[in-house]
């Protein structure tokens, strides 16, 4: 079928009909919906069940003939996730958490039905003395901006209606009828975008180089090789609003003369695929890709491609090696990938939510996106928020918000009343931030300069109970695994410095072990044929800068002071015990000795560190060492 | 033609060439252990790193085309730090047996560590392929494989590829793990392996090692050596001749200039110059997979038939 502008609109109109609900610019009166329930279906709350109570509320709705009163909507992400599976009620974005199958009956008959909202079931936060806070009103959603994930919670994604409704299309109608190529990526260049993915490169840079490039075959690539430890931006864009991104590639492709685009996903996100896929089939269908669309000379086509499960493959040069189907190694540049990207042609490769920002910038204008964020790094940015935080999820925030919103304000703090100790960000290329640095505005340029990165959104934050040599090991352990082996200084250098770590964890390290930490990290960063490698050592060297005095402490006192490293850590039980023998009863090896009421003994030789008594004493009078 | 200036000397290099070559062209040696100059670079063992511009970052000298005006340092005090540094990581990883290695003498991982006074030291850390240097693969008559020596280079794999219809080595595994493998893991001998040696050829160090040089002890630099022609084909891929006293035996050279070398032309050069005509192997597809069986020289020769009808021929004319 081919498009036109007025099929467009047509589509658009009918389907607001049926959208009056879902928090639209345009709330019509004569509702056909009385209630609209969304229900979100990423990856994250499905694996709590959310397709399990979205099927009981159908059979209920079906049951009683409501049908045609209330609506139920698989959506994509909410944000946050820790609050899952999540149900909002609409009107009034009520904001149901934790649901259990069963729970949805009650909210069906009491609020769906008698129109009373069901408190218990109403996430805590929400609650005011007048009633419910909309989901958009609660603390976790203060200083977010919704861009890339615009759509993520108010449209089903399986439903290209829908993104149609929210005005989808619309930016590759204005590219392909109202503007010349050069105009396309004159506006990309103007917005500041810098690419998502990590690197922070401008994106209309990226773009002309690959626009002015000679060759008369020309590829596209969303790079959807997400890998970062925690990190899931990508895949709720993808599950949320997979056509955002579609959309965004073919105006890529009309900018830069390409009629072919791939997106490289991991295979690991098989509900991002599979939402990719029906969604580029519904594209295909209205004449949204493929031939002529809108009439025009301009075609393009959209592939899948799946990555097996190596993080190095999100390295542009080696995701190209993995999608021609030979070994995914990155090579030596240039050339550069506007010259000889995939089967040696100019390709652009972004990512997807660098991607997920270009019909907004398109619909809006250089001038709004840059009103957001700031200077030197406009927009927002999309992160994943987890490790020791109350509101584990994903957050959209305009750059230059600091770390202590973020920590504070939208994560709701540590909990359990611990210490905030660092937040890691940018992946195992980045580094940990400390407090020190909380009141550093987020942006490309403030993260680097503080030793870390802004990466492509993980965003882990760590408490007085992480250790940071820990940590590095982690990090380490994750890169050392994933170096492709293809250099010398990251295959062996990697390696090295792991053993390195692992020794001063393991109580082995001696006066020469940082030396030698920070001399292969020289060779790594210097030496390394990809960011991979170069940025190898960064969670080294940052955890080394701002907490060196836990590195000294393992080394020369063979003691740390987090408690984490099993080896160097012993269990005691101080004169607090009342003597109620709920440790002994519980420690797998029975190294825990003691009469009835009366003090108890753990014998340290025995013991294996698992650290239940610790977690078992009631009266907190187990300590560690 | 280019003008840039390589460790205060004025060079002139042609556009496209990268620093490597045109310092080379010039005399100006540039350590590398993965460069060849018939094979794409892989810039994969990052000895080669030189300064370009006063730059902090260095660049492969081997990946980075000359630019007019360019001005490139290669000994810097920092560039060698690195480069010991790289050569030290390779001999944590590299069993210390210069004494008894067939590649002593011009083992390019040897040349280095010498150059750069870099040497062995015992670790408490992983060992790729043991401690011990031991052949891994010997089920081919013709080449012996010791990935504990391997450097991962990739000459082999590189020049293995080169011919579509060969393409047995590449990569397998990732990161410390990573390893050269035949086909499926295979040994040389169940592979598709054709025993042409390309990939002996180009091995800078001991890890792919010509089996019957060793059977004989002759070291290079020992021996008398001259370089000849295959006379099997029209390419005619060079030979190298070690003669030590009476013994004679012959080896690949590099497949360079498209010559492909082959398991043929070997056995006929062997034929032509060997001190002593040693068993030939065909390879055989047998109920057990490939095997390595012995053949006659006349069959490995592929003069069966041929011969007859000469013999005949010369014996009717009287000759």
């Amino acid at each position: 079928m081919s498009m036109t502008i007025e099929k467009l609109k047509e589509i658009r109109e009918e389907t607001l009909k049926r959208m009056n609900l879902r928090g639209l610019p345009s709330d019509k009166p004569n509702a056909p919906y009385r209630w609209s329930v969304a229900i979100c279906m990423e990856t994250s709350c499905m694996s709590s069940k959310s397709r399990e109570i979205k099927q009981r509320l159908l059979e209920l709705i079906e049951r009683d003939g409501k049908t045609d009163e209330i609506e139920v909507v698989g959506t994509g992400c909410f944000g946050l996730c820790e609050a899952g599976p999540i149900v909002i009620v609409r009107p009034g974005d009520t904001f149901y958490y934790h649901l259990d199958v069963e729970d949805i009956d009650r909210i069906y008959e009491s609020h769906l039905l008698d129109g009373e909202p069901v408190k218990d079931l109403i996430y805590p936060e929400s609650i005011t003395e007048d009633g419910y806070l909309s989901y958009f009103d609660i603390p976790f959603m203060a200083h977010q901006e919704r861009i890339a994930l615009r759509s993520s919670g108010h449209i089903d994604p399986e439903d290209i209606r829908e993104y149609i409704a929210f005005g989808g299309y619309e930016a590759l109608y204005k590219a392909l009828i109202e503007m010349t190529p050069d105009e396309v990526i004159d506006v990309i260049t103007e917005s500041g975008l810098r690419g998502r993915g990590g690197g922070g490169f401008l994106a209309g840079r990226k773009w002309r180089a690959t626009q002015v490039s000679p060759g008369d075959e020309k590829f596209i690539i969303c790079n959807a090789d997400e890998g970062d430890p925690g990190a899931f931006m990508d895949r709720s864009i993808l599950e949320g609003d997979p056509h955002s991104v579609i959309e965004a590639m073919a105006i890529a492709g009309y900018a830069i003369g390409s009629d072919q685009g791939y997106v490289y996903v991991r295979a690991e996100y098989p509900i991002a695929v599979e939402r990719l896929e029906n969604a580029i089939g519904q594209a295909n269908d209205l004449g949204l890709l493929g031939e002529n669309i809108f009439g025009t000379d301009f075609s393009f086509d959209l592939e899948i491609r799946l990555g097996a499960g190596a993080f190095v493959c999100g390295e542009t040069t080696a995701l190209t090696a993995s999608i021609e189907g030979r070994r995914g190694t990155p090579r030596s540049r240039p050339p550069y990938s506007a010259d000889k990207g995939l089967w040696g042609k100019p390709t652009m490769i972004n990512n997807v939510e660098t991607f997920a920002n270009i019909p907004y910038i398109l619909l809006n204008g250089p001038e709004a996106f840059k009103k957001i964020g700031t200077e030197k790094s406009p927009g927002t940015k999309v992160f994943a928020l987890s490790g020791k935080i109350k509101n584990v999820g994903l957050v959209e925030i305009p750059m230059g918000t600091t770390l202590r919103q973020v920590v504070e304000e939208i994560g709701g703090g540590i909990p359990n009343g611990k210490a905030f100790k660092a937040v890691q960000t940018g992946g195992p290329s980045g580094g940990c931030i400390g407090p020190e640095h909380l009141d550093t505005p987020i942006d490309f340029d403030s993260l680097t300069e503080i030793g870390s990165m802004m990466g492509s959104g993980g965003m882990i934050i760590m408490d007085e109970d992480n250790c940071a040599v820990d940590v590095a090991r982690f990090y380490m352990d994750f890169i050392a695994d994933e170096s492709c082996g293809k250099c010398t200084p990251c295959r062996e250098g990697t390696k090295r410095m792991l053993e390195i770590l692992i020794d001063i964890t393991e109580g082995r390290g001696d006066e020469t072990s940082i030396p030698r930490l920070e001399r292969l990290a020289r060779t790594t960063e210097l030496a390394s044929l990809c960011a991979l490698g170069q940025t190898s050592a960064n969670p080294i060297l940052s955890t080394l800068k701002t907490f060196r005095d836990e590195y000294e402490a393992h080394i020369k006192e063979k003691r740390c002071p987090a408690g984490v490293c099993k080896a160097l850590t012993n269990y005691f039980i101080t004169d607090k015990c009342i003597g109620c023998g709920l440790c002994a009863r519980n420690c797998p090896v029975s190294c825990i000795k003691g009469e009835r009421k009366e003090l108890h003994v753990i014998d340290t030789d025995q013991c294996i560190k698992c650290g239940l008594c610790y977690s078992k004493c009631p009266v907190k009078a187990i300590v560690k060492k | 033609m280019i003008k840039l200036t390589i460790n205060g000397q004025t060079v002139t290099a042609e556009d496209g060439m990268s620093i490597l070559d045109a310092a080379l062209a010039h005399g100006i040696e540039i350590p590398a252990l993965c460069h060849d100059p018939d094979l794409k670079p892989e810039s994969s063992c990052r000895l080669c790193l030189v300064e370009v511009d006063g730059r902090p970052w260095p660049r492969v000298a081997c990946g980075t085309p000359v630019k007019d005006g360019m001005v490139v340092e290669t000994n810097t005090p920092e560039i060698r730090a690195t480069r010991r540094e790289i050569l030290q990581l390779l001999l944590d990883n590299h069993p210390n047996d210069c004494l008894t290695c067939q590649k002593a003498g011009e083992c390019l991982l040897q040349k280095y560590a010498y150059e750069y006074g870099v040497t062995f030291r015992t670790h408490n850390g992983a060992r790729r392929g043991g401690e011990k240097a031991r052949f891994t693969d010997t089920s081919s008559p013709y080449i012996l494989r010791d990935e504990s020596k391997c450097i991962l280079c990739g000459k082999c794999v590189s020049t293995c590829a080169e011919l579509n219809e060969r393409s047995v080595l590449s990569f397998a595994g990732r990161g410390f793990e990573t390893k050269v493998a035949a086909d499926r893991d295979e040994t040389l001998e169940a592979s598709t392996c054709v025993s042409c040696s390309r990939c002996v050829a180009v091995c800078p160090v001991g890890a792919l090692i010509d089996r019957r040089v060793r059977e004989k002890k002759i070291r290079p630099w020992e021996a008398d050596r001259q370089t000849i022609q295959c006379k099997a084909c029209e390419y005619g891929c060079e030979y190298e001749v070690l003669k030590k006293g009476d013994e004679r035996v012959i080896r690949p050279l590099s497949p360079s200039g498209g010559r492909p070398l082959c398991l043929k032309g070997r056995l006929f050069v062997e034929a032509e110059v060997s001190s002593d005509l040693r068993t030939p192997y065909k390879k055989e597809e047998t109920e057990k997979g490939r095997k390595f069986v012995r053949t006659t020289w006349i069959e490995a020769l592929e003069l069966d038939g041929i011969l007859d009808r000469i013999t005949c021929n010369e014996t009717d004319s009287g000759k």
